[in-house]
This record gives C-alpha cells, sequence and structure tokens, in this order.
C-alpha cells in the first residue's frame, strides 16, 4: 500500500482516527506520519481540508442544483466535483469555468469577490485601454444624441485607433 | 549567512524577521500540481534561462530540488529559504537564492512562482517594496494568469487576489510566562490573522517564537494588507513590553535565575536534543534582551537557532547522524557558539 500523503512511499504507519462518530483509516509513510503527527494547533486540518470542507458543507452555495450539469475545465480536465475534494484549482482557466459558483467561497475565504490590489504591468495597460474605449463609446453616443458630428467622427477614429492596439496586444 | 540570522532591523528584540510572499502562476499553462517532469522542466525553462540567469538572477544560486540531496533541502527549510513542501515533494521543483538570502524564489512549488524576502526586524512595508520590484522584473519576462476581477490568479483559492502573505516571526516569552499568550493569540485570530510555528503551516510553537500572517487575498490591497499587520504587530510589541516590564518589577530574582538556569544547562550541556535547546534558548534571548547576560550578539542566538537543527548540523558535520549523536553534536556546537566570545 502506498503512502495517503505522499503517494510515493510505502505506508507503514495506519493511524484509525474517530472524528464524530465515524471512523476512518489514515495509511502514511513514516515520513508523513511524523509530520502529520507534529501539528498542535488546529490539529489535522490543512488549508485544504478547510476548503473542501466549506464546499461541502452546504454553508457554501447551492451545489445541489449543479450536480445535473457538472462543470470540467477544458484545458486541464479538473471537474467541479474535483475542486470540491480536492480544494485546489488545476489551472488558471478553472477559475473561468467554474465561474459566480466560486464566489460564496471567495466570500468565505476572503470576505469579497474582487481584487482591489497590483495590477501587472501589461495588463494594467489592457484594463487601461479597454476602459478608455468603453468611456469613449460612451462619449460618442452622447456626440451622436447631441448631433455634434464632427466630434463623434474624432471619438470614432480614436476608438478605431485603441482598438487596433487591442488587437495586436493579444 | 542570511540577512535577518544577522540581527538589527527595528524592534528587533521581539522582531526577529518580517517576509513576504508573493504567489504568482504563468498564463495558459497548468498549475504545478497537474504537470509532469517534461511540462515541469518547460515552466522553469521559461523563467530561468540563458538570458534571466545572467541578468534578473545573476545574484541568485539555482537549486534544482531533484539534484538536491535531502540534508541539503532540508538545511535550507531551516534557514526559512524553501518550504517543507517544496522540500518533501519537490520532484518537479527549483529554487532561486540570492547571494544574501534576502530572496528566495521557489518554482513549481503549489504555485509556479513563489517570491519571498526577508528582511530582519519590523520591516514589512521595505519587504513588500522589495519582492514586488522583483515581481516587476519576472513579469516583464513572462505573461501571468491573472484576471481583471480576481487578481492574480493561483493554485489555492485561499491566495488568490494579492498572492500575498506578509507574516512576522516574533518572540513573546514575556507574554508567555505572564500567561496572557492564549488571551493575545485568539485576539489575531480575530482580526483575519493567522498565527502558526516556527516553520510554517502544520509546525509547533516552540522557544516562544510565533509567526503571524494575513489570511486575506481578495479584496484588499497589497499596502492595506502589510499596514494592517504593521499595526497589530505594534501592538503585540507594546504588550510584550508591557509584560517584560511588569515581569522585572515583580518578579526580577526569578527572571534573572531562569535565563541563569538556561545559560547553566546550555553552557554545559553534553547532549541536549532540539526541542529542550529552543526552550532554553528563548530564555537566553530574554536574558540579553533584558541585560541580564551581557555580549551577546543577537546573530549568535539566531544562529543556534537555525544552525544547530537536525539537517543544519549534519551538513555541518558532513555526515549523517542518529538521534543520541545529533545530541550530543548539537551540544557541542551550541557551547562553541556561545561561549566563543
Ligand atoms: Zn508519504
Ligand atoms: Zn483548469
Amino acid at each position: 500500500m502506498q503512502c495517503e500523503e505522499c503517494g510515493k512511499k510505502p505506508a507503514t504507519v495506519h493511524i484509525t482516527k474517530i472524528e464524530g462518530g465515524k471512523k476512518t483509516d489514515v495509511h502514511l509513510c513514516e515520513q508523513c506520519a511524523v509530520q502529520k503527527n507534529s501539528i498542535t494547533l488546529n490539529t489535522n486540518f490543512s488549508v485544504q481540508d478547510l476548503v473542501a470542507g466549506l464546499l461541502n458543507s452546504g454553508s457554501v452555495g447551492p451545489f445541489k442544483v449543479d450536480i445535473v450539469k457538472e462543470p470540467k475545465c477544458s484545458v486541464c480536465g479538473l471537474s467541479y466535483n474535483k475542486f470540491k475534494t480536492s480544494g485546489k484549482f488545476g489551472c488558471s482557466n478553472c477559475y473561468k469555468i467554474f465561474g459566480d459558483r466560486l464566489n460564496p467561497l471567495f466570500k468565505k475565504l476572503h470576505g469579497n469577490i474582487t481584487h482591489t490590489g497590483k495590477l501587472p504591468n501589461k495588463a494594467a495597460g489592457k484594463i487601461k485601454l479597454v476602459r478608455e474605449i468603453d468611456k469613449l463609446k460612451q462619449d460618442l453616443k452622447t456626440a451622436i444624441n447631441n448631433e455634434e458630428y464632427e466630434k463623434a467622427a474624432e471619438y470614432r477614429d480614436r476608438i478605431k485607433e485603441l482598438s487596433a492596439m487591442e488587437q495586436e496586444d493579444v | 549567512m542570511s540577512n535577518w540570522i544577522m540581527g538589527g532591523g527595528p524592534s528587533n528584540h521581539i522582531i526577529l524577521s518580517s517576509r513576504v510572499r508573493l504567489a504568482r502562476n504563468l498564463a495558459n499553462t497548468p498549475f504545478p500540481l497537474m504537470l509532469n517532469k517534461t511540462s515541469g522542466a518547460d515552466v522553469i525553462e521559461k523563467i530561468y534561462d540563458e538570458d534571466t540567469k545572467n541578468n534578473i538572477f545573476k545574484d541568485y544560486k539555482f537549486y534544482d530540488m531533484q539534484d538536491t540531496g535531502f540534508v541539503d533541502r532540508y538545511v535550507l527549510v531551516e534557514r526559512h529559504l524553501i518550504s517543507p513542501n517544496l522540500a518533501n515533494h519537490g520532484s518537479i521543483g527549483a529554487a532561486l537564492i540570492s547571494q544574501d538570502e534576502k530572496v528566495s524564489i521557489m518554482l513549481n512549488e503549489e504555485d509556479h512562482i513563489r517570491i519571498q524576502t526577508v528582511l530582519p526586524g519590523l520591516q514589512l512595508k521595505e519587504a513588500w517594496t522589495e519582492a514586488s520590484a522583483i515581481d516587476d522584473k519576472i513579469e516583464s519576462k513572462v505573461d501571468y494568469a491573472f484576471d481583471e476581477r480576481l487578481g492574480y490568479l493561483t493554485s489555492c483559492p485561499t491566495n488568490v487576489g494579492t498572492g500575498l502573505r506578509a507574516s512576522i516571526m516574533v518572540h513573546l516569552p514575556g507574554l508567555n510566562i505572564s500567561s496572557n499568550i492564549n488571551k493575545i493569540l485568539n485576539a489575531v485570530t480575530q482580526v483575519g490573522l493567522t498565527i502558526r510555528g516556527i516553520y510554517g503551516e502544520g509546525t509547533e510553537f516552540i522557544g516562544n517564537i510565533f509567526q503571524i500572517s494575513n489570511q486575506i487575498t481578495l479584496g484588499r490591497s497589497e499596502e492595506e494588507t502589510i499596514d494592517n499587520l504593521t499595526g497589530i504587530t505594534e501592538q503585540i510589541i507594546d504588550k510584550e513590553k508591557e509584560a517584560r516590564s511588569i515581569l522585572l518589577k515583580s518578579n526580577k530574582m526569578l527572571l534573572e535565575d531562569r535565563v541563569w538556569r538556561a545559560w547553566g544547562i546550555m553552557t554545559n550541556a553534553r547532549s541536549i536534543s532540539g526541542q529542550e535547546s529552543m526552550k532554553l534558548l528563548s530564555e537566553i534571548r530574554l536574558g540579553v534582551d533584558l541585560g541580564v547576560l551581557e555580549n551577546i550578539p543577537i546573530s549568535i542566538l539566531n544562529e543556534i537557532m537555525v544552525d544547530t537543527n537536525n539537517a543544519s548540523l549534519q551538513k555541518r558535520i558532513g555526515t549523517e547522524l542518529n538521534t543520541p549523536d545529533r545530541d550530543i553534536i548539537r551540544a557541542e556546537e551550541i557551547r562553541k557558539l556561545l561561549l566563543q566570545q
């Protein structure tokens, strides 16, 4: 039998845990057992357990509804159910695929769902570009409504220019 | 020798070090958990190639975990340069470590890139500035997995957003002796911070040394996170100082007795376990801080803390040691270090 923790070495330590009336057997190699046993705080609760616990507790989101069509990441192949047990994403695309159903988890972990910190320099340029195009489109609408056609033409040119830049960046 | 071990920095009598870690991943590449030897090597090649080797990482030493023996890996763990996780499971992992050991970058740990900066004393802001500058340099070379709404995308949802973990390593004997430690630790966990033992997640509290770090990475900027942790740390420093001065006033003899007993054992023992030496080291550190023991530089105490751990001892001696031999060599090394001046 292989160690359940590292999956590499043979399991030589066998532990039976009774938690909440439920019996579970854990099989570990000596090294992993030593590591597991040195935990004194938050006994046997790794981040992984914690995240998985949150996802499965029912306290996060309406999962029952989602069982019918289980989302699966098209890039790394990780299914949503697998994520619920492992607590780790397989790739950055998983975030997109699992989408809004992750929001309750983020709320639980961070109290927030939107990043407000640093932007990578490259993405920052792109984000600013997109924001500027959005603003110009608004201005264009206003100009047309006000029959300011000279201004509208100017906005249109600028939007074309910036959109071309955005395409190039991709 | 690494910067924080040398000592110094603001509030160094209580704060041993300030550490900042940034988690980053490459765009369009599965996270390390999903990689095999070949795809793992591709990731490393993207970050560490001929170009960066001679530029960004000119003053760094590169460790491929595959080619690094178990003792050497654990020496890096004991010096707080890599995580136990990378040392144990790092078949595709690597580390880049700056000459002054202020910066270490883990590759293919849980995330593709983990940048860590460590400075002595309370210098979280400085550590963040430095980590962010290295982050910019690496970003000029690779494309990061970044989402406009969620920020930096990480393998674990607990790190998404800033990918920032800021932490301080703090020595709180006064609060422990005066039985106030649990109150403080509870309060700290209530404000969104976590407390860990000396080697990170899942390690125990020994020698009155604690690591306190932020938990929230989404919806709070890096500056807010750093300011918040710095502010709370300053309060903890005040509380520790208060506890020490009350102990000095009410129990001076008792305190001095503890310090001198610790000194007696540490400078005379012929065999000592890591556990016992960490406990006694805390008393000696307190004695130095309070002026009971004189002419002992903090760097010696930090050196004992780091270099008399199992792997570092074996590295120093150059052979594998069994436990009884290790304890004998440890006692020898500690005596040498404490009595050398
Ligand atoms: Zn194992
Ligand atoms: Zn995926």
